[in-house]
């Protein structure tokens, strides 16, 4: 690296870094920096007084009830998200690893749902399931299933989760048949000489040499969860019925934008600022660990 | 996939390929079942809409629901129609895409070919950008697009959205590969910084600047919390917080056909992009990781 061969110009280089670090401050650092501010301050109802509290927000929204609840069902929910479409890609990425004719046809139709906005695909799954005009709503009730996500939490809480996780499934996906492309056939090959059926060689070696690829979609699917499946909780349950599809960037975004609760609100974003630099660090060691294997 | 030896394949084909087929088109139906299903929604009447089971195939409605979509202007959000909507949405995706290559392309140039005191101060605050998404930065962010007067404008909804480290960093990284050579007998031939980058760096970033278009332009159009922030008047609307407007509000007298065909609008452009542009987005996306 330090041989480079460089530009000796002393300006121009600021120069181009201008647009990106002007953007990044003004929008990026300076509202993060005031989000810490606020999380240490207090106003009273009217907006009037503002009093320096210290960690005083921190230890309030932690001692909260409905805070403690939130992280519950931002906990069941991410997990859900993260480990449904793993499971279901990675079943077909094997399955489309056997085929050769029609594999194109497979991943072209696959790939839809990675263009579809989490809001729509919320839609989507409302549109099948909603009470009054959802298809399946009414085979479930035909069904003699009392199925109703606008009362029943446990309902609206796998609503989201059905939209959230089959988005995802493209994603995955395509990591797992690059994944699988990857594995060198002549070890299978020689363990199918050994004797070796199928189904072990899937566990005894396909398996384990997936492993890279399925910690980096467990990291990426979390971060998914947390962060992008915003749209389809505002657009499908608005953290209802009661609050229970209330995640932590939800309650954000309620208590700040519509409960006006500054100082909480900004103290649970410092939380979340926690939560993103830990997975990003997880993200990047284990980039960096990727190295090794390649 | 030419090491896909004949011995290779057989062995492991052998065993009834149909079984792989049947659990693949099961997949397929679960993918694209919901979008079908919307697709066919939006061509039945409101009537029809309303009396669930729907039929499993594309009703009688097409012609009229897409008409009254696309030139009766949607009652539903203050009289905005599907054109607008969809305007909205490209100017975002499309600005949002190209400003954030532009952006992140030159910063980029610069941290590699150059040295420069503070370089990597530049590079690690660009960086660090990762950790702070908009979720977590909600409220104050919203303070300064009020301060800054840009609620309801394009630029509040396209230009905080363009400061990428993911596009930097992925453009850092293929920089790095171009070999020092080529430099050096660019700059014997008496080549400048511009000179050398737009005869050899941008020719040789197409690829990943096409794959990178893609995810971008997927990234900008399916944008749901920025703009719910930063607009309020109907008209500045992209097509997704239109749709939550039109089903939030819900009631008796919701157009559902209209908010079926609105939903296929919102789908169908980004799908075609990836889609179309399926060879580089997937290589794009696998190469990059994210």
């Amino acid at each position: 690296m330090t041989s480079r061969v460089i530009f000796p110009h002393k300006v121009l280089p600021y120069l181009l870094l201008v647009p990106q670090i002007a953007i990044t401050l003004v929008f990026f650092y300076w509202p993060a920096s005031q989000a810490l501010r606020q999380s240490t301050l207090r106003e009273d109802p009217f907006g009037l007084v503002t009093t320096f509290v210290g960690l005083g927000n921190f230890r309030q929204v932690l001692s909260d009830p409905d805070y403690i609840g939130s992280v519950q069902t931002t906990i069941i929910f991410s997990a859900a998200t993260a480990l449904i479409p793993m499971a279901i890609a990675l079943v077909l990425a094997v399955m489309a690893d056997k085929v050769i004719k029609g594999r194109g046809f497979y991943r072209t139709l696959m790939i839809w749902p990675y263009a579809v906005a989490p809001a729509i695909a919320g839609m989507l799954w409302l549109f099948l399931f909603n009470p009054t005009i959802g298809t399946f709503a009414y085979m479930l009730r035909r069904a003699g299933y009392d199925w109703d996500p606008l009362l029943n939490g446990n309902q609206a809480m796998l609503m989201i989760i059905m939209a959230a996780a089959w988005k995802q499934i493209s994603y995955n996906f395509l990591f797992f048949v690059a994944g699988l492309q990857a594995i060198p056939k002549s070890l299978l090959e020689a363990a199918a000489v050994d004797g070796a059926r199928e189904v072990k060689r899937f566990w005894t070696i396909v398996f384990p040499l997936l492993a890279p690829t399925s910690f980096f979609l467990l990291v990426v699917n979390t971060v998914y969860a947390f962060f992008d499946t915003f749209g389809i909780i505002h657009a499908v349950t608005s953290g209802g019925p009661g609050k229970a599809t209330e995640t932590l960037v939800y309650k954000v975004y309620n208590d700040g934008f519509v409960n006006l609760m500054l100082g909480s609100s900004a103290a649970q974003s410092v939380i979340l600022m926690g939560i993103v630099i830990a997975l990003t660090a997880i993200q990047f060691r284990y980039v960096e660990r990727k190295v090794h294997y390649a | 996939m030419p090491e896909r030896t004949e011995a290779g394949t057989t062995s492991r084909s052998r065993r009834s390929p149909w079984v792989s087929h049947a659990v693949l088109i099961a997949g397929i139906l679960i993918v694209v079942f919901p979008i079908y299903y919307t697709f066919v929604a939006s061509t039945l009447s409101l009537q029809q809409i309303l009396r669930p089971p729907l039929q499993l195939l594309p009703g009688s409605h097409f012609l009229d629901n897409y008409y009254e979509a696309l030139f009766g202007g949607l009652g539903r959000v203050g009289g905005i129609n599907v054109w607008t909507l969809l305007l909205n949405t490209s100017i975002v995706a499309l600005s949002v895409a190209v400003g954030k290559i532009v952006i992140s392309i030159l910063s980029a140039y610069a941290i590699v070919f150059f040295r420069f005191p503070f370089r990597m101060t530049f590079f690690w605050v660009i960086f660090i950008t990762l950790m702070l998404p908009v979720e977590v930065r909600i409220l104050p962010t919203y303070k300064v697009m009020v301060d800054l007067g840009l609620i309801d404008t394009y630029t509040g909804l396209t230009l905080p959205l363009m400061a990428s480290a993911t596009a930097t960093l992925l453009f850092r990284q293929f920089f790095m590969t171009i070999p020092g050579e080529l430099l050096e007998a660019a700059r014997v031939d008496g080549a400048g910084p511009w000179r050398f980058f737009f005869d050899f760096v941008l020719p040789l970033s197409k690829t990943n600047i096409a794959a990178l278009f893609v995810i971008l332009f997927i990234y900008g159009w399916t944008q749901y919390l920025w703009p719910l922030l930063v607009t309020n008047s109907n008209d500045m609307n992209t097509i997704i917080i239109a749709l939550r407007k039109m089903i939030s509000y819900a009631d008796a007298d919701t157009q559902w056909h209209l908010v079926m065909v609105t939903t296929i609008f919102a789908i169908l452009p980004p799908v075609a992009v990836v889609v179309l542009m399926q060879r580089w987005f997937v290589k794009g996306l696998v190469e990059t990781e994210k």
